[in-house]
């Protein structure tokens, strides 16, 4: 089979697995999901890498069986990023309107958008994404686009996504160590909500945690944009490493009996209830109580939600979020996390789906996968943009090329 | 200058001798000689005449000058030993009218390893109290490593506490391009700092006081482990910076070492601009051991500590810890995290492939299992590409994590507010799980 149109490839570096998916767009601007590609993730820790040669390895593998499978060959890839270093807030541009009537040209919208991306990181630090979020023209808010209004003050808010430097560098060096292109870093969080949230959810407002095995990312919409994003280094390890320290098993048999066994809430009816652990050391069986599995487990659990529901406190915009919360990331598929997200959230919480998607769509409705197929969906986004040629974009694009130009 | 009397430093001060054994011992207390606190005197001992030579300490004491002409004890801890006894009288006196001496030495070497022993010996039958404060060496010392751990034995049996700087912990925060000689000068600051806070609890009248009964009874037990750290903070945040200090302390692993301590001393100088409220904070942040554990505190307030904090913190870990004893007819006090029964486990093949199968999403059901083994098959064939599949489930490269160290050993640790949340949610919390 022979198809001309572009391919797009998202990579995941998780902590658990490293995850590529494949997507085409087609001629009518469809994007269609044709490849998906895995492997355990040996030597990633907290979303970074701890060890080179490993993770070039598990590249490699997942790669190579989402080639196999839709039947390409991946020169780039869109690149997820994340680790404890990644923040977000909101910034604010200014710029005076300098045409005689006053009437706001596109190249005003430029300006006052470049204004606001001059932030003052410090040194350390670099932007990955700044997103547009409103204009106000003379004071008034919530315009989305001010070109042809008459105003003499254009001011725009910005949301700024950053991270440390080093520590971005560090996945586009892996990948670039095994001959593959990075087209653009993305904030992970950000990925996982494009691949889950309709335009509509984002105009109602929501929130989308990606509880993952090291980090959990998290990122707030209201009235259509980004309000809020953030990581925290805790997820699904955490739970495991509780549960072997708290047991006393180790931690190949903590993961186990989590799946198997754990929940976000402790019931009534889990009292009394005993598993008999597998005894293949010749020591005498052992049982532990489902209870106590669960009580440790739901205590970490609630603590990574509550995390982020400080975080909802600060932006003052819970009630803003009428379309609820969205979990994804292997986490989401802790049983009754849905139950007890919605009470810590106050707000509607469900597993998010990734739908809106064609292509291989039964298997790629997993939690797991919403990243890796978030970051084709930004990446058509951003072909989709090239072909029209915007201005932004080449900003982007230039402003991405400062990863490179180091090492 | 005035002081108010309460905060001056204890007036019928103890008597200190701080005595340094060996190489690194000289080394260290050439380092302390210049800053000691009043009432804290310094010697230093070798085989080695030129090492000794170059200390900037007045007292100084050559051992074996004629069975080893001043050449050191090239290794040998029976040499180290055989000289010590052989000048008794001499150790005894440099030990006479002493309250408390502290030895200060690097193990694994031939001088200090043999002379340590008997010279806390000689020390405590002259009526002294005996601290040793001891380096041991990095894992890639090999065979230093083992006399380091018999002269260990040796020395706790003999004096009345030990403390123990771990040159491999040190030595994580470093990569390897570092220098020898600079991994060596940043332990020593580290040790140094440590030395420093140790003498400072103990000769300093405290607010809230602590003395060396404190510190012997958190150190008590035979086969207990424990480090110690000193860390300093100034500015606006300096109590805040004070915990994530700590908590980053290479020594102390990365605050694993105060979740796990079945007993700690934590205490804190300040100058008289500490507030009551630092003192809560700090304490509070820094006590996040099981209920049971012994938790000791001080906090002493002196002029010179002006606008800055200084904190040491010494943990000890006895030989079994038990966080929870599950409903488990056989006592399975061996069966703790990080014992070495636990650990033959983590190789057991039936455990890995349920680590595989729990870790991964089901691949999807459009390529099947045979499908998939057909193309890797082809795909060994597609020579000249430059990228190449290895094996996909290398038994011998599985996470071999013990739970104790954790999985998170590798990475910074995840501090939030001033809290590790890398401990177990239930831990800090303080839950008892029955
Ligand atoms: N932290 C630290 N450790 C040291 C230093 N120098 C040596 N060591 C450690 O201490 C151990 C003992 O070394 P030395 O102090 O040279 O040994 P010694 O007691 O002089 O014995 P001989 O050389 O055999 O006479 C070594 O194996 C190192 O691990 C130092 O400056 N700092
Ligand atoms: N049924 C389940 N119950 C609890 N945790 C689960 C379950 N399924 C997967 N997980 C956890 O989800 C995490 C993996 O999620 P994933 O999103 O793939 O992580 P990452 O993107 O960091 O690689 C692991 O910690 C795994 O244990
Ligand atoms: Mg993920
Ligand atoms: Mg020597």
């Amino acid at each position: 089979m022979f198809n001309s149109s572009p391919i797009i490839v998202g990579l995941e570096l998780g902590t658990s697995k490293v995850c590529a998916v494949v997507g085409q767009l087609s001629d009518g601007g469809v994007l269609n999901i044709i490849g998906l590609g895995q492997s355990r993730s040996r030597a990633i820790r907290k979303g970074e890498i701890v060890n080179a040669s490993d993770v070039a390895e598990d590249i490699r593998n997942a790669i190579v069986e989402a080639e196999q499978m839709a039947d390409v060959e991946i020169r780039s890839v869109y690149l997820g990023v994340t680790g404890g270093h990644i923040r977000g807030f909101n910034n604010r541009g200014f710029h005076s309107v300098v045409s005689a009537d006053r009437e706001i040209a596109p190249e005003d919208v430029h300006d006052v958008i470049k204004n606001a991306k001059a932030i003052n990181l410090s040194a350390e630090n670099r932007v990955v994404h700044v997103v547009r979020q409103h204009f106000s023209v003379d004071g008034q808010n919530g315009i989305a686009d001010p070109v042809g209004m008459f105003g003499a003050r254009l001011e725009v808010d910005v949301h700024v996504v950053h991270g440390q430097f080093t520590r971005l560098q560090n996945p586009i060096r892996a990948v670039k160590g095994v001959q593959i292109d990075v087209e653009n870093i993305v904030f992970t969080g950000l990925a996982s909500s494009l691949a889950l949230l309709s335009n509509e959810q984002k105009e109602l407002g929501a929130l989308v945690i990606d509880i993952g095995g090291g980090t959990t990312e998290f990122i707030v919409y209201s009235a259509g944009t980004i309000k809020h994003t953030g990581v925290f280094a805790i997820g699904g390890d955490h739970i495991s490493n509780d549960l072997g320290y708290g047991l006393k098993v180790p931690l190949p048999m903590a993961e186990k009996l989590k799946i198997e066994h754990g929940s976000a809430a402790v019931d009534d009816s889990d009292k009394g209830v005993a598993i008999q652990l597998p005894c293949e050391t010749g020591l005498p069986d052992r049982t532990l109580q489902v209870g106590h599995l669960r009580r440790i487990m739901s205590l970490r659990v609630e603590e990574i939600l509550e995390l982020v529901n400080e975080e909802i406190e600060g932006t003052g915009l819970r009630e803003y979020m009428r379309a609820g919360a969205f979990l994804c990331g292997g986490g989401a598929r802790i049983p009754q996390i849905d139950k007890v997200a919605s009470r810590i959230l106050g707000m509607p919480a469900s597993i998010g789906r990734t739908n809106s998607m064609s292509g291989l769509k039964s298997a790629l409705d997993q939690p797991e996968f919403s990243t890796a197929i978030g970051l084709v969906k930004f990446g058509s986004f951003e072909q989709q943009k090239h072909l029209h040629r915007t201005g932004p974009l080449h900003a982007l694009k230039s402003r991405f090329s400062q990863f490179f130009r180091v090492g | 200058m005035m002081t108010s009397p309460e905060f001056a430093p204890v007036m019928k001060a103890l008597s200190i001798r701080v005595i340094g054994l060996g190489g690194a011992g000289v080394t260290l207390v050439g380092k302390l000689h210049a800053e000691s606190p009043d009432g804290v005197r310094c010697a230093v001992i070798h085989t080695n005449s030129r090492v000794l030579d170059h200390s900037p300490c007045d007292e100084r004491v050559l051992l074996g000058a004629k069975l080893l002409r001043g050449l050191g004890a090239g290794g040998d801890p029976d040499l180290g030993r055989a000289v010590a006894e052989d000048s008794a009288e001499q150790l005894k006196s440099l030990c006479s009218d002493t309250d408390l001496v502290v030895i200060v030495a690097g193990l694994g070497g031939g001088t200090a390893t043999g002379v340590a022993p008997v010279l806390a010996r000689i020390a405590k039958e002259a009526g002294a109290l005996v601290l040793a404060v001891v380096a041991v060496p990095f894992d890639f010392e090999g065979q230093r490593q083992r006399q380091a751990q018999a002269g260990l034995r040796k020395l706790r049996g003999a004096a009345d506490a030990v403390l123990c700087l771990h040159n491999q912990k040190v030595c994580q925060l470093w990569n390897e391009d570092t220098r020898a000689l600079e991994i060596f000068n940043n332990a020593n600051e580290l040790w140094a700092q440590g030395v420093q806070g140790v003498l400072n609890i103990l000769t300093r009248r405290g607010l809230i006081h602590v003395d060396f009964a404190d510190l012997a009874a958190v150190l008590r037990g035979r086969n207990s482990e424990s480090c110690f750290a000193t860390v300093e903070a100034a500015g606006e945040n300096r109590s805040r910076d004070l915990i994530e200090k700590a908590l980053a302390h290479p020594v102390l692993d990365h605050g694993h070492a105060l979740t796990e301590a079945d007993a700690l001393l934590v205490t804190l100088v300040g100058g008289p601009d500490m507030t009551i409220g630092e003192v809560n904070r700090i304490m509070d942040a820094l006590r996040r051991q099981p209920e049971d554990a012994q938790f000791i505190m001080g906090a002493s307030i002196c002029e010179e500590f002006a606008g800055r904090l200084s904190l040491t913190i010494v943990a000890a870990k006895h030989a079994v810890q038990d966080i929870d004893q599950p409903n488990d007819d056989k006592p399975s006090g061996g069966e703790r995290p990080g014992d070495p029964q636990i650990e033959t486990q983590f190789l057991r093949p039936p455990e890995m492939e349920s680590l595989s199968a729990s870790r991964f999403v089901p691949p999807p059901p459009e390529l099947t299992e045979s499908k998939k083994s057909e193309l890797f098959a082809r795909q060994g064939g597609r020579g000249g590409k430059m990228r190449k599949t290895g094996s996909r489930w290398r038994q011998g490269q599985l996470p071999l994590e013990i739970i104790s160290k954790g999985r998170f050993e590798k990475s910074q640790p995840t501090i939030h507010h001033g809290e590790d949340l890398d401990v177990p949610t239930y831990i800090r919390r303080g839950i008892k799980l029955n």
